[in-house]
């Protein structure tokens, strides 16, 4: 199961603050896509417009050729969209299975949707504290759990917000296993990013972000030598911050 | 259900002393009117029950959700004004009252959808003072409306039952509501919907996104808990005779309950149960023994300590004490291997409070034996 | 009958401002701390009997003792947020604050119990009975004081707010309590000082509402703070401005309402909010939408 999720033209603003301006992004079917930029560039602004957490000014979300832009959150997860959170956002006082079993059914027994929790949580590695409470588990595998309730649903798409923000190196390793596993599934993914060595070895291509704008975009090699790039993180040229 | 890593066997146990305790403690609460027959102190276990259920009831909605009502008065006064119309206006009297009760539990759970569609809409903040808010304007059209008798109120017909054992039935009927809500709030707790109530209590919005649908979930929680509290606010007028508004609806009420459900641990089983039980009979001998303003004066004090110091409720607390003293106990006796999951016994989820920090609630690793089983 | 209804939107809006007044509190504390005080009705009566404790027994005029008061309360909310509002914390914390805060006016009205016992009393000055004809109405000099009053108060807190450093500290913690503290601003400080500020207004709150109320017993606290949760909740949480606003029309309802339907005026209060919620769940003037907890 894939598909494509594009943006186009998104603008946002909040108050005076451009956040997004005419922004437009394809991450294409079964594709390792990253989104890098400069802190404060837009780009969790941009997934949330994209998961329906925000509504944009102007612009339009597309998954493959479905028109999603004013679906709220709800939907957005039913059409096979998953998203984590840059600050784990998990169920502290839920045990972990009992995180993985918030998301819906998905047409399987209760046994069988424990026994796929299960399964999850053991590819993920954290199948061992499935009794312990969500809000004891370290910063490191809470973002393991909420990768791996995102997928209860079978999502089509996943947006990872920062996953190997705060972690230490040797997960960094496991969770980008994981996510070529399965992306080798056919599974479409959206990275935003700051790890440059996880962005790189494990994108297939690049889109960069910057004051709200795409400047960039293309394979990371590319993307890399981009002058245009190095200004935006570098801040160099006129305009920029 | 959990793929816990306390050993079946120890879990087997665990369950086989809670389940024992449960039934000394349900045979001795059945027992106590024959035992003790003092009218004064069978009218004590009767209001106590009531409050065992009211409590319950409560924390069913409030509890799991994270949604402080402080206006379920509201329930119990439309269960009460709807007993007091209808055993009038159909002529009923003695055990024939009872039958009213569903019904009175009815009509507060048929109020609640209306309060619950607005009052759910907003924040927990605006929650709590919305129904603060309900609160008075039952209380203010219980006074006006002719239909509740205004501010002289109604009456009910009592009963001709025999003086020294005339407390007894309504002991019973209160015992089994009681019951049956305890009953009600373990299979919500270990039901798909009450884990959806408890994700929306910790995260809504993320619940939300996930497909938990949750004004659905909610007003479901709310209507449960108001048709028990209608029951027991019928019984309750019941058994005292009359309904005047300002006793109906007294925001002390709202108070007594929340201060129990805290005191025992709040969205836990047994907490609310364990909070009445404490409670109830020692609020009614204070105000027997002092003048109102003592009582009131002491009640508050004792729900800022129990805030102040036992924020996690004397249960959970106590769990936790239990659970760090066998930890130390075992450390000691296996002398350097590493601390295995503490067996199953220890009182209800130590859950609530601080959730956010990594590292947070409960010591070490709180594996929990079976999500959801009772406590 | 025109005039009749000229004179309840004249009372309603004097009775307006006197509300706003009482709600200024609660409104202040809300929007710097984060924190519903249910104790604001029975503060608010707390302040009429220290004016009327002053008045009948040391014989101290009104306005006067509110020289005496209003320190006196502002010292009685650092207190009460010190020792029983600053150690709450956790994730529960809003819940928690809102539970102390219906203890603590528990234990007050207790308190007020046991000294003034529970009969009516009232507060008396050559101002309260007499009134101002104007035109054609009859303006309660008392009423007259009370919007004064308010005026000056809601004025002076508005000075205080964005004139002073202290003030901006305090608007600083409002937005953002992490940045302040980020930035040097010892937030318990100037959470501690909003209280207290807030309680000290409420004692003048107190006796004009003593003033203008024709009675009052410990009880009357729950009359009032039913009536303050819906002000605010109808202004929407954290606007003062807006708690004014919204405290003039719900008097002013209620003063129309009077004219015809004596008993359910004071429906109106309530129905209002209501209506208001099902329509916009933030209040009128709301700003906090949803603050995650």
């Amino acid at each position: 199961m894939t598909a494509t999720l594009r943006a186009e033209g998104v603008t946002k603003s909040f108050g005076g603050v451009q956040a997004l301006a005419d922004c437009s992004l394809t991450a294409p079917a079964g594709r390792i896509t990253g989104l890098i930029g400069p802190n404060g560039s837009g780009k969790t602004t941009l997934f949330n417009v994209m998961t329906g957490y925000e509504r944009s000014d102007a612009g339009q979300v597309l998954l493959d050729d479905r028109q999603i832009t004013s679906a709220p959150p709800r939907r957005v997860y039913a059409l096979g969209i998953g998203r984590t959170f840059q600050l784990t956002r998990i169920f502290p006082r839920l045990t972990v299975l009992e995180n993985m079993l918030v998301p819906g059914r998905q047409g399987r027994t209760g046994r069988e949707q424990r026994a796929h929790a299960m399964e999850l949580l053991a590819f993920t590695g954290i199948a061992g504290h499935a009794g312990a409470l969500a809000g004891t588990l370290s910063y490191g595998q809470r973002k393991l759990l909420e990768l791996s309730y995102v997928l209860v649903s079978d999502p089509a798409v996943v947006l990872l917000d920062e996953p190997a923000g705060g972690v230490n190196p040797s997960l960094i390793e496991h969770i980008a296993d994981r996510i070529r596993e399965l992306n080798q599934g056919g599974r479409t993914f959206l990275i935003v990013e700051h790890n440059m060595d996880f962005v790189m070895g494990l994108c297939h291509q690049l889109t960069v972000l910057d004051s709200g704008t795409v400047v960039a975009s293309g394979p990371p090699e590319e993307v890399r030598k981009d002058p245009r790039v190095l200004d935006a993180y570098l801040g160099t040229g006129p305009g920029d911050d | 259900m959990t793929a816990s890593t306390v050993p079946a066997a120890g879990r087997g146990a665990g369950l086989l002393t809670r389940g024992a305790g449960l039934l000394a403690l349900t045979a001795a609460i059945a027992v106590f009117p024959l035992v003790f027959t003092n009218p004064t102190v069978t009218s004590f276990g009767v209001i106590t029950l009531i409050f065992v259920a009211v409590a319950a009831a409560w924390n069913i909605f409030s509890g799991f959700s994270g949604y402080l009502s402080l206006g379920h008065a509201v329930f119990y006064g439309t269960g009460a004004y709807f007993l007091c119309v209808a055993a009038q206006d159909w002529n009923l009297t003695g055990a024939a009252i009872f039958w009213l009760l569903p019904l009175a539990g009815v009509a507060a759970a048929v109020i609640a959808v209306p309060l619950g569609l607005i009052a759910l809409r907003v924040r927990r903040h605006t929650f709590v003072v919305i129904t603060i808010a309900f609160f008075f304007i039952a209380q203010l059209s219980a006074s006006n409306l002719s239909v509740t008798g205004g501010s002289s109120g109604l009456l009910v017909p009592a009963p001709n039952w025999a003086s020294a054992t005339y407390n007894n039935p309504f002991y019973y009927v209160a015992m089994i509501i009681a019951a049956l809500t305890v009953a009600l709030s373990w299979l919500v707790r270990r039901s798909r919907f009450g884990l959806q109530l408890r994700a929306i209590s910790d995260d809504e919005d993320r619940a939300a996104g996930l497909g938990v649908r949750a004004m659905p979930v909610k007003l479901t929680a709310l209507v449960l808990s108001a048709f028990i509290t209608g029951m027991a606010g019928a019984l309750w007028v019941y058994f005292i005779g009359e309904a005047f508004p300002q006793f109906v609806f007294d925001p002390l009420f709202d108070l007594a309950i929340v201060l129990m459900a805290f005191f025992g641990g709040l969205g836990t089983l047994a907490g609310p149960v364990l909070g009445a039980l404490v409670l109830e009979p020692t609020q009614l001998y204070l105000t027997q023994q002092t003048s109102g303003y003592e009582s009131e004066i002491l009640f508050g004090a004792l729900f800022l300590v129990v805030i102040l110091f036992l924020p996690r409720g004397v249960l959970p607390t106590g769990a936790e004490y239990l659970v760090a003293g066998r930890e130390r106990l075992r450390r000691r006796r296996d002398q350097g291997s590493a601390p295995g999951a503490s067996g199953g016994a220890s009182g209800g989820a130590a859950d609530g409070a601080s959730g956010g920090a990594p590292g947070g609630a409960g010591g070490g690793a709180a594996a929990r034996p079976a999500a959801g089983g009772a406590s | 009958m025109a005039q009749e209804i000229g004179q309840a939107i004249a009372a309603g809006i004097l009775g307006g401002g006197v509300y706003a007044l009482m709600a200024a509190g609660l409104t202040l504390v809300f929007g710097v701390l984060d924190i519903i005080n249910v104790a604001q009705g029975i503060l608010v009566v707390l302040g009429a009997y220290l004016s009327y404790a002053l008045s009948v027994h040391l014989h101290i005029d009104l306005l006067v003792g509110l020289l005496i008061t209003v320190p006196a309360m502002f010292v009685l909310g650092v207190l009460i947020y010190w020792l029983f509002i600053r150690p709450l914390r956790g994730a529960e914390r809003t819940s928690m604050t809102l539970l102390a805060c219906f203890a603590v006016a528990l234990i007050i009205e207790g308190v007020l119990y046991r000294e003034f016992g529970s009969g009516y009393v009232y507060l008396n000055a050559w101002y309260t009975t007499s009134s101002v004809h104007i035109f054609d109405f009859y303006l309660a000099d008392i009423y007259l004081i009370g919007f004064g009053l308010a005026v000056v108060a809601i004025g002076a807190l508005y000075l205080i707010l964005y004139r002073t450093t202290f003030g901006r500290a305090v608007r600083a913690t409002m937005q953002n309590q992490a940045a302040a503290r980020l930035i040097g601003i010892d937030v318990n400080r100037v959470s501690a000082l909003t209280f207290g500020i807030a309680t000290a207004v409420t004692a003048i709150g107190g006796m004009v509402y003593g003033a203008i109320s024709g009675g009052f017993t410990p009880n009357s606290g729950y009359d009032l703070i039913s009536r303050l949760l819906a002000i605010v909740i109808l202004a929407g949480m954290g606007s003062i401005g807006g708690a004014l606003a919204a405290a003039v029309f719900m008097t002013t309802a209620e003063a129309l309402v009077d004219i015809w339907q004596p008993d359910w005026s004071v429906a109106v209060f309530y129905l209002a909010m209501v209506i208001i919620l099902t329509v916009r769940p933030t209040g009128l003037f709301g700003r906090r939408a949803a603050r995650a907890q």
